[in-house]
């Protein structure tokens, strides 16, 4: 009872002390009344043009005078067959770069962690971070020359007499998919296993020396050391990943992207773009935003549930 | 694997230190050619494109450029720099990452003061107020309309004011103030320092590191950002950045295959679009290269920062 009171009190601060604090906080309170406008404007006004995604929406009238039509744009949105394909490209090229770079990454981090040259190993790290500080534009750029018809990899491919007249890369639907996966390991790997790195470094020392009593090579310490020792770091940000599967895939899908190969390079956001700014049908752009806003929540909300039950990290 | 690495162990336990297990001998080698063969996957098409811009435009579209260029030219460089839409554009670009990165580390290293001070009374208010729009965001079409209404269309400040701060910088940094020595600050305190002191005179100095990393992510998400001139200072060249026109050199170029047209350049040489490409590519990447390998401890510390909160 007693206890109680007490922590009601403390939870509860009287109207006096609060008075006192505020005042001492004045400069405080007042920069928080900036802050507050400021991620009024900018982050939560353009949740008030969700309203446009149930308007028969006018750029004349605005979001005020436009009609209300309810469901009928998203009904719109669902019955397009092309929208649907945008999911399904979205989703699959997520997936494939996700898996791809969380393998690629945890195989550099525990691979360069065996070396013992600390000035090789320092180089070799160094270079793995400069393609995630090139930009999409210049890393496109790259892309392109190296897939080109003069360039490496036809070559590469020429001289060991597997193909006789160069290919173009870009004109398979199917092979784009890969193409941005591989984009993505070349760009991301050595940066993703920063993470895993500092996993790595923070597994006993103790337990190595152990095994190394015990006679076990590296790969034994590889596998039973180091391994299960940053499974609860991998675990955590594939889980946490999936609830970004929709929130990904714009740049090299733009970039690289062209007709004959549209059925699976066009991402929800290129759809968005294209109909949303290019066509000026903002309704139709606002209800697909909306439509990968919600699902994304939800996935977030799910997989960050999960991630605090597998451990006690969590997002926030 | 491990019950051969099992059987030669009692060998390798004798002389440890002198003399290494064939299996791990075998793991060293396999070990050094992977991460050689990554190391020259990583860096042999940034050569290239190195090797392209340095090499004589109509000479390279023959092929069979590698490592160095063939035909010595400066040719392409001097096209590029003399381009007048590619030098504003770098202009534009440089005056956007100094500006963004100075104006937003301060505001964002404000708001995670304030986030991070324990008796500050809408502390949970500001942090949930911040947190949430990690989770929801408007996309793309109401973002543009907003922006379009407040007048940042055809203009340079939308490269600035709508990042000067974001959540998740703020939270890098404010879990770094909130492991900071609280001991100082409250000596400070009673000498009647007030707040914005305390901010300006001991925080910001103690979080010179934290500040660093921030102030990297910062500046390479400006240098590098395009859509936002796409978006919206498309019709005003004078507006554009250089990644964006950097990207309009693509595009030309995936639409109509790689450079086969020739065209000439002020001084009446040849120059193709694949090699003001490579040229384009190599500027735009040069400020970048020259400075992330001095500031990798930085960043280091901040994705771990980062992700201990995520």
């Amino acid at each position: 009872m007693n206890a109680n009171a007490i922590r009601g009190s403390k939870r509860r601060m009287s109207w006096k002390a609060w008075c006192k604090q505020a005042k001492e906080q004045k400069s405080l309170l007042v920069l928080s009344v900036l802050f507050f406008a400021y991620g009024f404007i900018f982050c939560y006004l353009p949740l008030v043009g969700w309203l446009i995604g149930f308007q028969d929406y006018r750029p004349r009238d605005g979001i005020l005078g436009s009609k209300f039509v309810g469901l009928q744009v998203f009904q719109t949105l669902f019955e397009d067959p092309e929208f649907w394909l945008t999911v399904r490209n979205t989703l699959a090229m997520s997936l494939l770069n996700l898996v791809f770079s969380t393998i690629f990454a945890i195989l550099f981090a525990v691979l360069l962690n065996e070396v013992r040259c600390m000035i090789g190993k320092k180089f070799v790290q160094t270079v793995s971070y400069l393609p995630h500080f090139l930009s999409w534009i210049v890393a496109c750029n790259i892309l392109f020359d190296t897939l080109g018809s003069t360039g490496i990899v036809n070559e590469l491919l020429m001289k060991m007499h597997v193909i006789t007249a160069p290919l173009n890369f870009f004109s398979y639907p199917q092979g784009f998919w890969w193409i941005v996966a591989i984009a993505v390991v070349w760009k991301e790997t050595g940066w993703n296993a920063i993470i895993y790195l500092a996993a790595i470094t923070s597994i006993d020392p103790n337990l190595y020396e152990a095994a190394a009593i015990d006679g076990g090579g590296r790969w034994v310490k590889m596998r039973y050391i180091t391994l299960p020792g940053i499974a609860n770091t991998i675990i955590i940000l594939l889980i946490l990943n999936v609830g970004n599967v929709l929130n990904s895939g714009f740049e090299v899908q733009y970039l690289m992207g062209n007709d004959v190969i549209r059925d699976f390079s066009q991402t929800i956001d290129i759809y968005v773009l294209k109909w949303g700014i290019s066509q000026s049908n903002y309704a139709i752009g606002t209800a697909a935003g909306i439509f990968r806003s919600a699902v994304s929540i939800v996935l977030i909300l799910i997989t960050n549930a999960i991630a605090k039950r597998t451990s006690d990290t969590r997002l926030f | 694997m491990a019950e051969k690495t099992l059987v030669t162990a009692p060998e390798s336990t004798k002389h440890r230190t002198v003399k290494k297990s064939p299996a791990d001998r075998a793991f060293v080698i396999c070990n050094t050619i992977f991460l050689i063969l990554f190391t020259v996957v990583t860096l042999y098409p940034v050569i290239n494109q190195l090797a392209i811009s340095f090499n004589d435009a109509a000479d390279a579209l023959r092929g069979g450029i590698y490592v160095l260029p063939r035909q010595l030219s400066l040719q392409n460089y001097v096209t590029v720099l003399s381009r007048q839409n590619l030098l504003t554009g770098l202009w534009i670009s440089v005056a956007r990452t100094v500006l963004g990165t100075v104006l937003g580390l301060f505001i964002t290293a404000l708001l995670a003061f304030m986030c991070s001070r324990p008796k500050y009374l809408l502390k949970k208010q500001m942090n949930l107020f911040w947190i949430i729009t990690m989770y929801v965001n408007g996309g793309m079409i109401p973002v543009f309309l907003l922006y379009k209404d407040l007048g940042f269309t055809n203009s340079f400040w939308v490269y600035i004011v709508p990042g000067l701060t974001g959540a998740f910088n703020m939270m890098v940094l404010r879990s770094y103030m909130e492991n900071l020595p609280v001991s100082m600050e409250e000596s400070a305190q009673l000498d009647g320092a007030g707040y914005m002191t305390i901010f300006l005179k001991i925080i910001l100095p103690l979080c010179t590191p934290v500040l660093a990393t921030v102030a990297l992510f910062i500046a390479v998400g400006q240098w590098n950002s395009w859509f936002d001139a796409m978006l919206y200072n498309r019709m005003s060249e004078q507006y554009t950045t250089l990644q964006y026109e950097l990207m309009k050199l693509l595009a030309a170029a995936t639409t109509s295959g790689a450079g086969t047209q020739y065209s000439h350049s002020n001084t009446g040489s040849m120059v193709t679009p694949a090699s003001i490409r490579a040229a384009g590519s190599i500027v735009t990447m040069l400020p970048i290269v020259c400075l992330y390998p001095f500031l990798q401890r930085y960043f280091i510390t901040g994705m771990t920062l980062g992700a201990v909160k995520e």
